[in-house]
């Protein structure tokens, strides 16, 4: 199977199709609901003023995040008393939520991956072609599992959002993926719903 | 009455981490139906791997730990009140052991409590007293946020989709459920699906019935025969393991009944993951049984 690095290039992601396997290497950052809603208000569309540590932490994210990987997660992370973290249950959450916010953090940051389940829309995959960028699609509720290629974790950021919603920094090896959505504008899951809708008139019909 | 703060912890622990008999043997099953090489087989296959390491080292099956929801059966003389006290107890001290994610949030401020420990419904508690001579059963449900997302209730009549009030018309708003889901309640799911009642009680109804066993088919003929037909007809729509496409959508239907006004026709569909968790321990005397 084929390995990846982060940071990814563009010549690399023109090159990721729909279907295949990939296994990703480096360092990524989660950031879901809360992550995305302030990136966008806060530094974006700026509708809100920067507050608290709000600046240094958009420097940290602009570094990590220029040919980076976003990871729609959730996790459960041990260590929380004595801030020796470690990853403990770190599944994909779904995605869609993150179809206002996610074609918009891409480009701003160009960043080059967003690791989620259940897939993205029009907008996202509009955003995939443009910036460039692609969604890898991680097995859902395979947290113990994708835990362990979790190596270590390097910091977080927003712990105040909560420990699912913060922005933990995080180094894996071999994370398994599948490319779900494409720079050339292919999505399984546009393809996988206009099908079942078929199916479904059929039944429906019956 | 006993303290069984620390029995309840352990309950915890097994829901979280320790995915029932019924389930894995579903999903077994359904690896073998997937074309090998495929994107959905390869997705059963870490879901396999993932149910069993899970199991072995002691760490939640899936990151989102979901709405803890228990169904305590007490008998007559018990308190609610000190159980009440001993499962939360319990579900924090799940929560710094990392059996469970902090997931109770604040609907105004935004704010995790961080401790899985919100209002008087979170976690959800519903008691049940029983006769003084039979055993305390309590019983719980973890259910994720994805799958609690892509859960369905339908008025009946619905124009849209040509479905009545009857079974025919129950049936169309479960696929369209289904289709609707599509990945995204981490496929293959189990449906639980309750017919009448008010939106409230249609709602907890559907929870409820996803309790039964999988081996355990519906004592309604009728029902048993809609719950098969809907599992292979949801398998039809080739949504598939993780959306990827493929054999298996839904690996089990559950339905029940209640009822309701004569002006009101619900059918609510609640959608389980795959992780489908759910443990029950069993108190008789001194003894502890866990299932």
């Amino acid at each position: 199977m084929r390995r990846i690095n982060i940071p990814i290039s563009d010549e690399v992601i023109r090159s990721l199709h729909v279907g295949e396997p990939v296994l990703l290497n480096g360092i990524m950052v989660t950031a879901r609901d809360a992550a995305h809603k302030w990136m966008v208000e806060t530094f974006i569309k700026k509708t809100r003023p920067p507050q608290g540590d709000d600046l240094e932490v958009y420097e940290a994210l602009k570094k990590l995040l220029n040919g980076g990987v976003i990871y729609h997660c959730g996790p459960v992370v041990a260590g929380l008393e004595t801030k020796e973290y470690r990853f403990v249950a770190a599944g994909p959450t779904t995605s869609i939520r993150e179809e206002p916010y996610q074609a918009d953090v891409m480009r701003h940051f160009n960043a080059k991956g967003v690791i989620g389940k259940g897939g993205m829309g029009a907008k996202t995959l509009a955003g995939c072609q443009e910036v460039p960028f692609v969604y890898f699609h991680a097995v859902g509720g395979a947290a113990s599992y994708i835990a362990q290629t979790v190596k270590r974790v390097h910091g977080v950021y927003k712990l105040e959002f909560g420990v699912p919603e913060a922005l933990w920094v995080i180094e894996v090896e071999d994370f398994p993926v599948t490319v779900t959505m494409d720079a050339h504008g292919q999505s399984l899951h546009a393809l996988i719903e206009e099908q079942s809708q078929k199916v479904l008139q059929e039944l429906i019909a019956s | 009455m006993r303290d069984l703060t620390n029995e309840i912890l352990e309950l915890i622990r097994r829901a979280s981490t320790d995915l029932p008999a019924d389930v894995e043997k579903r999903l077994r099953e359904a690896v073998e139906r997937e074309e090998p090489g495929s994107a959905a087989r390869s997705a059963l296959e870490t879901i396999l791997k993932n149910v069993e390491l899970a199991r072995q080292n002691s760490t939640p099956i899936c990151q989102d730990t979901g709405t803890p929801i228990f169904y305590v059966r007490y008998p007559e003389g018990w308190s609610t009140r000190r159980l009440r006290e001993q499962i939360r107890n319990a579900l924090a001290e799940a929560t710094r052991r990392s059996y469970m994610r902090p997931n109770a949030v604040d609907a105004l401020t935004g704010k995790n409590t961080g401790n899985n420990l919100g209002d008087d419904d979170f976690p959800y508690i519903h008691f049940e007293e029983v006769g003084a001579d039979e055993p305390l059963v309590i019983e719980l449900m973890l259910k994720g946020g994805g799958c609690e997302n892509v859960g369905a209730q339908y008025s009946l009549p619905d124009a849209r989709l040509g479905a009545g009030r009857d079974l025919a018309g129950v049936r169309k708003v479960v696929l369209d459920a289904v289709h609707k889901a599509q990945g995204q309640g981490c496929a293959p799911g189990i449906l639980g699906v309750a017919m009448g009642g008010d939106r409230g009680s249609s709602y907890l109804a559907s929870k409820e019935v996803l309790f039964r066993s999988m081996d355990e088919s519906n004592p309604d003929p009728k029902l048993a025969e809609l719950e098969q037909r809907l599992t292979e007809e949801a398998n039809q729509l080739g949504i598939g393991p993780m959306g990827f496409g493929g054999k298996t959508t839904v690996l089990g239907t559950k339905i029940t009944g209640l009822h309701r006004l004569p002006a009101s026709y619900f059918v609510t569909v609640s959608y389980m993951c795959w992780a489908y968790r759910r443990r029950r321990m069993i108190v008789k005397g001194d003894e502890v049984i866990y299932e």
